[in-house]
């Protein structure tokens, strides 16, 4: 990372800390936003976050690695969730995976190496009944079928 | 590329799916002593709706008779378990109700906030409902002096949770809340106690605050009219699976499995699982069961199958899920549904004995007295119900049991 972009995050996260408070309960939020950015948390932006709200950087790892929605390693910049809970699952959960992994040539937990892509399952996001469902980024969309799945991946930038 | 959002809104009813204008159950409750409120609420004998059914009147009442500087109102809208989607109706097309609830048990526990943690992914809800409560802001429905209540100040915030089931367990929300990892707390104390920074917190179901401008409005009376005895009031089902009218229907406590059937256009029904993952399953021979807190509890989730689905396979899909979400903080939990799960693929592929699986179920019921928290105290449910009701299938028609 370059001295530059530190200092850039650095400030970044000042005006969060700032935004949400100088206390432990403001921190999900503030790792939700850089999450949100970033599309990760990156080490230097954990110990930041940390001294920031005097903590230690482990606390703010240890977050991290609790929520299925942080990440501490890079993604890619459209995060594909596709619910593999049981109503999905018995409305062809299994052909909406078969088509994206085909698609992108890659499977479930990774990231297409031009970083637009990430693909992960996630479970029951209420989306039961117009099933098969998933999430890209915070958009829903729901009564999949293999070839509509492809095509809405076209449209995201 | 737009949202394509469906509420499949099948069935309205009395209480939540009804008309209601915003603030008319703040004016009636404001008008009232909090001792009145907290009268006509136990009178209506609300319970809490989000499966546990602790009647919603002795929290409030908990919390109101503290002494504390602060209090909290939190609304629990991490709605995760499988099948439910009932809140996020509530949420996108009576927002009113919600808020109006959480205002009423502001001035009636005398919190000055209110927060409701909404789950991560319902976070294309949330700008909406941000919108919402400026409008509310802009009424004197939230603010200083509500609707010139001398005194009477509250405000609701909105937090996002970030993709975790287990959340939705009181004390792992407030957890969450308060920046940690969401991992359950013992109880006791109760959140009603020791809840949000150590201050005593209320923490309510999305519908069960969304119950209560109806019963400000209308009265405890009205509320019990409806429903059973012991189950008053009426529910939201979120309903899903193998049927002609998927969606969620309002119904009042008492309904019967087979009368539920009839109206959602099941056809061919082999098991209802009634509750989520966490649920029970029931068999076709027990289709005469009452939902309602004395019979079949549930928080709303109903899955129906029909006689082509293989059972085993959906016991699988739950105790995935199950590994997946538990947090890992306690032993029978964590490693009780690894078990399980192993027990599940060991079952498919033909390699194990009836007294193994015989033990496993027997962890099961240690895992349902020896887990900390609701996850695992329930978990093995399903393990245990699908097993018991569904062994023809499963061992010997499915040919599972056969190398």
């Amino acid at each position: 990372m370059l001295v530059y972009e530190k200092n850039a995050l650095s400030e970044e996260i000042e005006l969060l800390v700032e935004k949400y408070g100088v206390d432990r309960s403001s921190l999900l939020q503030i790792l939700q936003d850089v999450q949100r950015k970033h599309n990760h948390i990156s080490d230097f932006a954990q110990q930041e976050i940390a001294r920031l709200l005097s903590i230690h950087p482990v606390e703010v790892n240890s977050v991290i690695s609790f929520y299925s929605f942080l990440h501490s390693q890079p993604q890619g910049r459209n995060s594909i969730k596709l619910c593999q809970t049981i109503s999905c699952d018995m409305a062809g959960k299994q052909k909406i995976e078969d088509a994206l992994t085909r698609e992108l040539g890659i499977s479930f937990g990774e990231t297409t190496k031009d970083k637009k892509y990430t693909l992960e399952h996630t479970n029951c996001m209420g989306m039961c009944d117009q099933g098969p469902a998933m999430l890209i980024n915070d958009k829903v969309f729901t009564r999949l079928d293999p070839e509509k799945a492809v095509n809405i991946l076209k449209e995201v930038e | 590329m737009e949202n394509n959002l469906d509420n499949n809104k099948k069935r309205t009813g009395p209480v939540l799916f009804s008309k209601y204008t915003r603030g008319e159950g703040i004016k009636k409750a404001l008008a009232m002593p909090r001792e009145d409120v907290l009268f006509e609420l136990k009178s209506s004998g609300l319970k809490g709706r989000g499966g546990a059914g602790f009647p919603t009147s002795t929290k409030w009442m908990l919390v109101a008779a503290s002494t504390a500087s602060k209090k909290f109102i939190v609304c629990n809208a991490d709605e995760g378990e499988p099948g439910t989607f009932k809140d996020r109706v509530l949420l996108m097309e009576y927002p009113e109700l919600v808020f109006d609830g959480m205002v009423i048990a502001g001035y009636t526990i005398g919190a000055k906030t209110g927060i409701v943690y909404l789950r991560g992914e319902y976070e294309y809800l949330l700008l909406q409902l941000e919108e919402y409560l400026m409008k509310m802001r802009d009424d004197n429905l939230l603010g200083k002096n509500i609707l010139s209540k001398e005194g009477f100040d509250f405000d609701i915030s909105i937090r996002l949770g970030s993709g975790a089931y287990v959340c939705g367990e009181e004390t792992a929300l407030i957890e969450s809340l308060e920046g940690h990892r969401g991992e359950p707390r013992n109880r006791p104390p109760y959140p009603v106690n020791t809840g949000y920074l150590g201050f005593p917190t209320v923490v309510n179901n999305v519908e069960t605050l969304a119950s209560v401008p109806h019963i400000m409005q209308k009265g405890g009376d009205w509320f019990r009219l409806i429903g059973t005895d012991k189950s008053t009031g009426s529910k939201l089902l979120s309903i899903s699976g193998d049927c002609e009218k998927p969606g969620v229907y309002e119904i009042p406590w008492g309904t019967t499995i087979t009368e539920l059937l009839q109206f959602v256009g099941a056809q061919n029904t082999k098991a209802v699982q009634v509750g989520g993952a966490s649920g029970i399953c029931i068999p076709k021979r027990n289709f005469d069961r009452h939902l309602a807190y004395e019979d079949i509890a549930t928080g709303g989730s109903i899955i129906i199958f029909n006689e082509s689905r293989d059972m085993l396979h959906v016991l699988q899909n739950f105790m995935e899920f199950f590994v997946e979400e538990s947090c890992g903080q306690c032993t029978p939990c964590r490693i009780g549904n690894t078990k399980l799960l192993e027990g599940v693929k060991m079952i498919r592929s033909g390699e194990f004995t009836f007294s193994y699986i015989n033990a496993l179920k027997d962890l099961g019921k240690s895992m349902q007295v020896a887990s900390k928290c609701g996850l695992g105290q329930s978990s093995p449910n399903a393990f245990i119900s699908i097993l018991e009701n569904f062994k023809d299938e499963i061992f010997f028609h499915n040919g599972y049991g056969r190398k």
